[in-house]
């Protein structure tokens, strides 16, 4: 069986990077007491993929990771035999199943929600930024330096009370950061920007369906009765 | 939300900011306001190598069962950190609360080696508590340090307000307890301190005086007041079956050294090598029962969650019930998908076997320690293993699938002529051309991969060669040298790879081992010169030590190379560590005759030790 754990990351956890919350998980499943199958072979390890890494420094409402396990109990059983052996900042939102054949999340993230807050003030023109059909940017790899249009992977933006929230790209295919938008942006504004002046929330991840929407990787999957 | 004592934005700056966040799994958070006691329990080294240390979580459990005590952790930021702090001036804090450590009632040190010595003054200083104990106020937390090092307490006793020497199990909540009544009393630190004297195990080392004779040697060592005792006897856990094995240990975020649930199944050991430290001052060997072992294990990895157990003692083959814990572990852990692994084995039939089932034979590699390359200095030291077991335990290994062998050795042993440095590399092609007689060539996997490496040997306190001098930088190289070169000239050289270490390392760890309290200047003076992270290969710096000891006017010669007499007072001698001082000379003796020594269970050489009145000292007569 295969089964999708949606979870949270806040606080202190933003500085636990994404190898050591795969080791988290893989010792949190076995506190729990979680039936998971493992690998054939001399040193077995759990049948375990996550969705997307997320940065240090991030926090996120809508991580997602796929196991494969013998058994499984009610989904609200396992979101609570979970939650009990969780740290505080981590929580699981969620345990769906999902069919044998669908394809592990890794593969199918296509967009991402993100929340910036702010502590001291956005500068003004943010919309207007984002009016223009081209926003190049230039990244570097470690042979040449290439000119990149983001503006295409930018799905949605807004300006909220509580701080700019976007949609953007995400996956194997297109994939972009929010870093490298407020990157973008202040640079055009002839300011510098400083990643710690404001904390990033990843809200949400997303898969496209056949007929070509987005649907969070959560509503792919089944709750268990 | 638990609030950082450091901003993100230094946290993202630095290396591995989760080494001083806290709020792992199974880390113990109280109301500050709801305890009496506030205790910082430091290893000196940085979050991985600390949190690696078994002591630390055994006595973390046993103050945080306290109701009225709140143990929290504390470890060295690294370099990158420590810099940030200075600059910043930000308080060193404990991991738990995040609070300032300069507000806590204790600061524990577990010293476990030498090296870490200027990590301690790291510490204290970005702590805000003053480096020497003499200019400690009232407020300042109350600075102890324990473990292997504290058998020589002296180089560091300026640091420190008291020592405990022994085992931490036996008198720390007797210390806590005199600390509660002082402070209802309105006694002051040096009152405490007075009365702290008298628990057993604890060394207060303000209220001791030393004289030294012209030579340099000491004089006299004796406590300044009549109610201080002059000998300090280490207190020991008769009763390993305690209640202070942790049940629930703290499960780091991060990959640390020693990453698995750790059992330790005994203490002491039974085989009396001359120049082994934990060997000789944690005897008598006490195990904990199967029963016991078998309750904490499973218990441990069903709170932790850990991948792999580990058995842990000197020599895990001595203990009685290897074979029921093994057996037990293999059924527990099979279903889960949990790896066993079982250091310091003696490698025979048995261990292969149980070896070839927790263990990828393709990964995994065999470790002997012969320590010496003849069978003559083994004798010396009092090493039992002889070529013959090397041999048949690596024929029978390289039979059941191994080709991959360890063989630890040290250079500069006492006697040790160029004989005995060359049978290093003669013993090493040994093993090698056992391999390419016993395995046929079409059941080969590639070559045999025989890895030796060598270290310089350093005399300890409380061993039988606390007499023997070492040699000079240069000496050790042309040894080491010496069995390079014979390596080259062996037959199966390309199977063979040797390897040693530093040998200024050396010198400067002989000098801490058996410094006294002369000596701490110099480590004082090392630290201000910028050393720090001296374990550490990266960051230890030989040239600085050396101006540190010209600047002090302290020769380490005296120290390292110089000829001890019999008759000599050490600076641990008012340690009574259970051996007897004629038990180490009668050793030491025997050693120069090349005398070996049987082991505990083969016949009792009257060390000393049965005088705690437990463990294999008294198993004949249970």
């Amino acid at each position: 069986m295969k089964l999708r754990i949606k979870f949270s990351k806040h606080g202190c956890m933003k500085f636990i990077g994404h190898l050591d919350v795969m080791r988290y998980f893989q010792k949190a499943i076995r506190r729990a007491g979680i039936d998971i199958a493992y690998s054939e072979g001399f040193s077995p390890h759990q049948i375990m993929s996550f969705a997307a890494p997320l940065g240090v420094g991030l926090e996120s409402d809508g991580e997602y990771l796929d196991i494969q396990v013998n058994a499984a109990e009610s989904s609200e059983v396992m979101v609570r035999k979970l939650n009990q052996v969780m740290v505080e900042g981590m929580q699981v939102k969620s345990v769906r199943l999902l069919g044998e054949n669908s394809k592990n999340a890794m593969s199918i993230v296509a967009a991402a929600d993100y929340l910036l807050r702010f502590g001291q003030g956005f500068p003004e023109g943010f919309s207007r930024f984002l009016d223009r059909k081209e926003i190049p940017v230039s990244k570097k790899t470690k042979k040449r330096e290439t000119v990149m249009d983001i503006r295409p992977l930018i799905y949605e933006y807004r300006i909220e009370s509580e701080g700019v929230f976007l949609k953007l790209a995400a996956g194997s295919v297109d994939n972009l950061k929010p870093e490298l938008v407020m990157d973008a942006f202040f640079r055009d504004r002839g300011l510098e920007w400083n990643s710690s002046s404001c904390q990033i929330c990843r809200l949400e991840l997303y898969a496209r369906t056949k007929e070509g929407e987005l649907a969070t990787l959560e509503s792919l999957g089944d709750v268990m009765e | 939300m638990r609030k950082l004592a450091l901003s993100d934005e230094i946290l993202l700056k630095i290396d591995k900011p989760a080494r001083y966040i806290g709020g792992e799994v199974n880390a113990v958070m109280k109301d500050p306001k709801e305890v009496e006691i506030r205790f910082a329990m430091c290893f000196p080294d940085v979050y991985e190598i600390g949190m690696s240390h078994l002591g630390i979580q055994i006595l973390y459990n046993m103050y945080n069962q306290r109701p009225d005590i709140w143990c929290e952790r504390v470890y060295s930021p690294w370099t990158d950190l420590d810099q940030i702090m200075r600059q910043e001036h930000i308080p060193l804090f404990a991991i738990e609360s995040q609070d300032p450590v300069k507000d806590f009632d204790f600061l524990g040190f577990t010293i476990q080696y030498e090296m870490c010595y200027t990590n301690i003054l790291q510490v204290l200083e970005l702590s805000q508590i003053p480096l020497r104990a003499a200019d400690r106020g009232e407020d300042d937390p109350i600075v102890i340090g324990g473990g292997p090092c504290v058998y020589n307490p002296e180089p560091l006793a300026d640091f420190f307000d008291l020592f405990y020497i022994g085992e931490g199990e036996v008198s720390n909540l007797a210390l806590m307890d005199l600390y509660l009544e002082a402070k209802k009393q309105g006694l002051n630190r040096k009152e405490f301190l007075r009365r702290a004297a008298g628990i057993p195990g604890i060394y207060v080392p303000s209220l001791y005086e030393v004289s030294y004779r012209e030579d340099g040697t000491i004089r006299s060592f004796a406590p300044l007041y009549e109610d201080v005792p002059a000998v300090v006897r280490k207190v020991i856990e008769l009763d390993l079956d305690d209640d202070y094995y942790p049940e629930h240990p703290v499960v780091p975020f991060i990959k640390v050294t020693q990453d698995r649930v750790v059992l330790e199944i005994q203490r002491g050991c039974i085989r009396g090598c001359r120049f082994c430290q934990a060997g000789m001052v944690y005897r008598p060997v006490r195990e904990r029962s199967l029963e016991y072992l078998k309750k904490k294990g499973r218990e441990m990895l069903k709170s932790t969650g850990h991948e792999e157990i580990s058995l842990s003692s000197l020599s895990s083959s001595d203990y009685s019930e290897l074979g029921g814990i093994v057996n037990d572990l293999i059924e527990a852990a099979g279903q889960q998908g949990v790896n066993i692994s079982l250091p310091s084995l003696r490698i025979d039939a048995f261990s292969l076997d149980v070896m070839s089932k927790v263990q990828d034979i393709k990964k995994s590699s065999l470790t002997f320690a012969p320590e010496a390359g003849t069978q003559r200095l083994r004798n010396v030291i009092n090493k039992g293993l002889t070529e013959e077991d090397i041999l048949t335990g690596a024929a029978a290994a390289f039979e059941g699938g191994w080709n991959k062998v360890k063989l630890y050795f040290m250079l500069g042993l006492p006697s040790e002529t160029e004989e005995d440095m060359r049978g290093i590399a003669l013993l090493s092609n040994e093993v090698a051309r056992v391999y390419y007689d016993t395995v046929p060539k079409e059941k080969r996997n590639g070559r045999v991969q025989v890895t030796a490496s060598s270290s310089f040997f350093i005399p300890k306190p409380f061993t039988p060669f606390q007499w023997a001098s070492m040699l000079e930088p240069e000496e050790y190289l042309d040894r080491a040298r010496i069995v390079n070169h014979t390596f080259k000239e062996q037959l199966n050289r390309k199977s063979l790879n040797y390897q040693w270490h530093s040998p200024e390392v050396t010198i400067i760890e002989g000098v801490l081992a058996r410094g006294d309290r002369r000596v701490g200047r110099v480590i004082e003076e090392a630290y201000r010169r910028g050393c720090i992270y001296d374990a550490w290969t990266e960051t230890f710096r030989y040239s600085v030590w050396m101006e540190a000891f010209r600047t002090v006017g302290i020769d380490y010669h005296f120290y390292t190379s110089r000829e001890r007499g019999l008759d000599e007072i050490f600076p641990w001698d008012f340690i009574d560590a259970g051996v007897t001082k004629d038990f180490l000379i009668r050793e030491w003796k025997r050693a120069r005759e090349g005398k070996i020594t049987p082991n505990c269970r083969a016949g009792c050489s009257g060390c000393g030790a049965k005088s705690f009145g437990g463990g294999v000292c008294y198993e004949a007569e249970n």
